[in-house]
């Protein structure tokens, strides 16, 4: 009886409160009826398209399904990351090598999908690592990262890796000026010395990624780059922050000119006077880090020069377009004609066009020039500016009927507009403040349109609290009507920058299910229990073990001293879909493996005292999982253990296969050395 | 014996070569954990999985009940069923160019022995993966259970639903048989109609 007289109170200063208008305004009234039904994918049914979120901070990328918000996939890509020894293991730590060392960390920024006219091919994934400017690749059939290019002369490689229409370059524009080259000078000689670098890198093979040119700019930020595509093809635009050129007090020093400039680039005539011998060659050091596929081994190749290309020594190749205030995004409609800048203090969002540009080139139309690059005058290139548009803009992306979607960081929302009329003709609320956002193909020349996603950074109260550190979030909306409809909402791993999505039909089909074990050439495969075995060297121990349900081979190993370092290679020889297998030692200072069915791979551990370690299979594999360990016993130095591996006979069913399978090189000296323990 | 039925009987043996490229025989298993299936395409000359990987894995899953593995080198059967079926074919060609109908007869009668002998051996061949266990290596013991396929239809082995049907090898042979037989039909003598 109480208990209800306390629900009713409750209810009626619910009443209250609502009738007095008190309380935020509800988002649910946002959501229509059907919005449920929309996002809902049936169980064992598959999303309609792939997005690819950046994690920033996370350093690794998230793959969620849409419209279901599902998440489908981590990828590690600049951060170590022990669920999977990437980063960890001898097949893997070369890809997080530099020139300042071995980095286990970076901030990943802009997911950029490989793109054929102008829309995404399915081939390749891009993304920049922020801190220390790298841009990595991501094999779509693996969902690996197989490469990752280092940018030399460069710092907060922000504006990156936005590809041109083809694929022919992706981009690396950096935020923070630095000397170059980057030299111990008094911090105050900043517009003497501090450089901004555009580097344009070849991305078109894979495992050949390498910087074709850079260019020396202006020492602003340069933050954000879009190719041009259809009408503007052949050209690239860089928003520039601090034209003011501060080296402190940002906030302040860099807001105080009223126009910064979007940096148009035409790069068909930069590769020209490049090839035109134009470009001085300036030492550099800097790493280049790729996967060989025959042994899923990544090796690190250090570069020692890159090619620097000074604007005035290529007039015609860059031009500045006065842009207010402070431009964060830049972004090109599919038809190329517009270029869009994202003011994020402007009041306005300043649309420039790509013909007025290039008739005031032909013109003339300059107002002056800074450091040899001639400056368009803004009347001259301005197309028209969405007035009102809200606070804070600064990205934009497209539909197919010529709408374009900025999100507002400030008035937290995303602002419909008409390209060539200039009118905002809807808003939608998203919580809280957006970054950017993300259309299907809404980068590209024909945009797949249906869901524009809201990338938030702030969360507060819209999910169960969880402490002072927050998720943050993603929201997706409906943009199929005239009006945006509010669909979905989900909290999203480290801090989604950007995003890209395609059909999943594009790639789903190409999935590499597992790998060949009869084409696996790491140096220390075991296809079969006859191929494993220890062999000493010194003071390194190499265990060539292999991983089948429901056991490893050797299990039992012996003879191993303090002091050695063992090198366990573990194979998982199925070859069957979904079929993984893991290894980890009691004690072990590194990380785990994850063996795909095929892969070999290698992690080291160094045993500190003598005893009997267990070893076992991490990755639930089968009914007799449980059953799938082993035990490496370590003696004290010089205790005369002899160096024993147990490969206990196996039932013919699980011998059959491995008569058809090549021997691996090498393979008959390991099991020499090994001692059966039967 | 018309040229046109010596045509069909030669037609008739020819067809038998199907089964020396198509499978005979197919099994195919499926079960939860296994949405996109396993299975066996059983030929004259060998066994294969379905996927390239197939027998390998199937063998994988058979050590945890002690079945032997399958492996094609073991089947003596393989050696010699190609030549049979070589050798039905030159008899059956030998026969159409002859015309004799007793021939036709005995080629149709020998085959109906193969194929029954041919079926009764698979059967036995079944029996024996299924019933001929290594208890002592067998890792799931389900006491009084046995894993023999089925010859034809359907049947739940554990976890798995083993489904067999003959091949399109073995479809080629039974449409030579019938075309055989209906050639030994129509060239029946009749009755002179006065």
């Amino acid at each position: 009886m109480i208990q209800r007289s306390i629900l009713q109170v409750t209810l009626l200063s619910c009443a209250v409160l609502a009738a007095a208008g008190c309380g935020k305004p509800a988002p649910k009234s946002l959501v229509t009826g059907d919005a449920a039904q929309r996002v809902y994918v049936a169980p064992g049914e598959h999303d309609e398209f792939y997005s690819f979120l950046s994690g920033g901070f996370s350093g690794n990328m998230t793959v969620y399904g849409l419209p279901s918000g599902r998440l489908l996939k981590t990828i590690p890509v600049f951060s170590q990351f022990p669920e999977n020894g990437y980063g960890y293991t001898e097949e893997t730590k070369a890809m997080l090598e530099t020139s300042y060392g071995f980095l286990p960390w970076d901030d990943t920024h802009h997911p950029q999908l490989s793109k054929t006219n102008g829309m995404p091919d399915g081939r390749w994934l891009f993304v920049n690592g922020n801190n220390t400017p790298r841009i990595a690749r991501i094999d779509l059939t693996t969902f690996e990262t197989d490469e990752i290019l280092e940018i030399p002369n460069a710092a907060g490689g922000h504006a990156s890796p936005f590809v041109t229409a083809n694929s022919e370059y992706v981009v690396s524009a950096i935020r923070f000026s630095v000397p170059v080259p980057n030299t111990d000078v008094p911090i105050e000689e900043y517009k003497a010395h501090f450089k901004g670098s555009l580097s344009f890198v070849t991305a078109n093979q894979p495992g050949k990624m390498d910087i074709a040119f850079q260019i020396l700019m202006p020492g602003y930020n340069y933050d954000l780059g879009r190719a041009g595509k259809a009408a503007s093809e052949g050209w690239f635009f860089f928003t520039t922050y601090n034209s003011e050129q501060a080296y402190t007090k940002l906030e302040l020093n860099a807001s105080k000119n009223d126009k910064d400039y979007i940096a148009a680039v035409n790069w068909k005539a930069a590769e020209a006077c490049v090839a035109a011998g134009k470009a001085k060659v300036m030492p550099a050091d800097y790493r280049h880090n790729h996967v060989i596929a025959a042994t899923r081994t990544a090796v690190s190749e250090r570069k020692t020069s890159v090619k620097v290309l000074e604007p005035t020594a290529c007039p015609g190749a860059v031009y500045f377009l006065p842009t207010p205030k402070s431009p964060h995004g830049v972004d090109i409609d599919p038809t190329g004609e517009y270029i869009v800048g994202g003011g994020k203090l402007a009041s306005v969002i300043p649309v420039h066009s790509f013909t007025k540009m290039i008739a005031a080139i032909k013109a003339k139309a300059f107002d002056g020039e800074l450091d040899g690059i001639p400056v368009i005058k803004y009347d001259a290139v301005i197309a028209g500016e969405v007035q009102k548009p809200g606070l804070g803009p600064l990205h934009t992306e497209f539909d197919a009927k010529g709408n374009a979607y900025t999100s507002m960081f400030i008035s937290s929302e995303i602002v419909k507009w008409k390209l060539g009329t200039w009118e905002v003709l809807d808003r939608m609320p998203v919580y809280y403040s957006i970054g950017h956002l993300m259309i299907p193909g809404g980068d590209g020349t024909a945009p797949y349109g249906k869901y524009v996603m809201a990338l938030n950074k702030i969360t507060k109260d819209r999910y169960l609290p969880t402490g002072g550190e927050l998720t943050q979030s993603a929201q997706l909306i409906d943009i199929s009507g005239d009006k945006m409809q509010m669909l979905l909402d989900f909290p999203t791993q480290g801090e989604p920058h950007y995003a890209q999505a395609l059909p999943a039909s594009l790639i789903k089909d190409k999935q590499v299910k597992f790998f060949s074990l009869k084409d696996n050439a790491h140096p220390y495969v075991a296809r079969s229990e006859q191929d494993a075995g220890v062999t000493r060297q010194g003071k390194q121990v190499h265990v060539r073990m292999i991983a089948i349900r429901s056991h490893f081979a050797p299990d039992v190993i012996q003879g191993v001293e303090v002091g050695d370092t063992v090198y366990w290679h573990v194979t998982n020889v199925e070859q069957d879909w979904d079929i993984l297998h893991g290894f980890a030692v009691l004690g072990m200072r590194t990380a785990e493996l994850i063996m795909q069915p095929g892969e070999t791979r290698t992690i080291t551990w160094t045993p500190k005292s003598p005893g009997v370690y267990p070893f076992y299979c991490t990755d639930f594999c089968s009914a007799l999982h449980q059953e799938m360990q082993g035990y490496v016993r370590v003696s004290a130095p010089g205790s005369g253990v002899q160096l024993t591996a147990g490969l206990s006979e196996r039932s013919a069913t699980q011998q059959a296969r491995a008569a058809k399978l090549p021997k691996p090189v090498g393979g008959h000296d390991h099991a020499a050395v090994s001692t059966g323990v039967k | 014996m018309s040229f046109r039925a010596r045509l069909l009987l030669a037609v008739a043996a020819l067809l038998c070569l199907g089964a020396l490229v198509l499978p005979l025989w197919e099994v195919r298993l499926g079960a939860p954990q296994y949405p996109e299936g396993l299975g066996l395409r059983i030929y004259a000359h060998t066994v294969t999985g379905i996927k390239e990987h197939d027998l390998d894995n199937i063998n994988g899953l058979n050590h945890y009940i002690g079945m032997q593995a399958i492996t094609p080198e073991a089947i003596p059967e393989l050696v010699y069923m190609p030549w049979i079926i070589g050798a039905l074919v030159l008899a059956g060609l030998g026969i159409a160019a002859r015309g004799s109908r007793r021939g036709v007869l005995a080629w149709l009668a020998v085959v109906a022995l193969l194929g029954v002998v041919g079926l009764w051996d698979f059967w036995r061949w079944e029996y024996d993966y299924g019933h001929n266990l290594d208890m002592d290596n067998a890792i799931i013991i389900v006491p009084g259970m046995t894993y023999q396929p089925p010859l034809i239809g359907t049947k739940q082995l554990l976890n798995f639903t083993a489904t067999a049907w003959p091949g399109l090898g073995a479809v080629a042979l039974g449409l030579s048989f019938l075309l055989t037989a209906g050639v030994w039909f129509v060239t029946r003598p009749r009755p002179e109609v006065a």
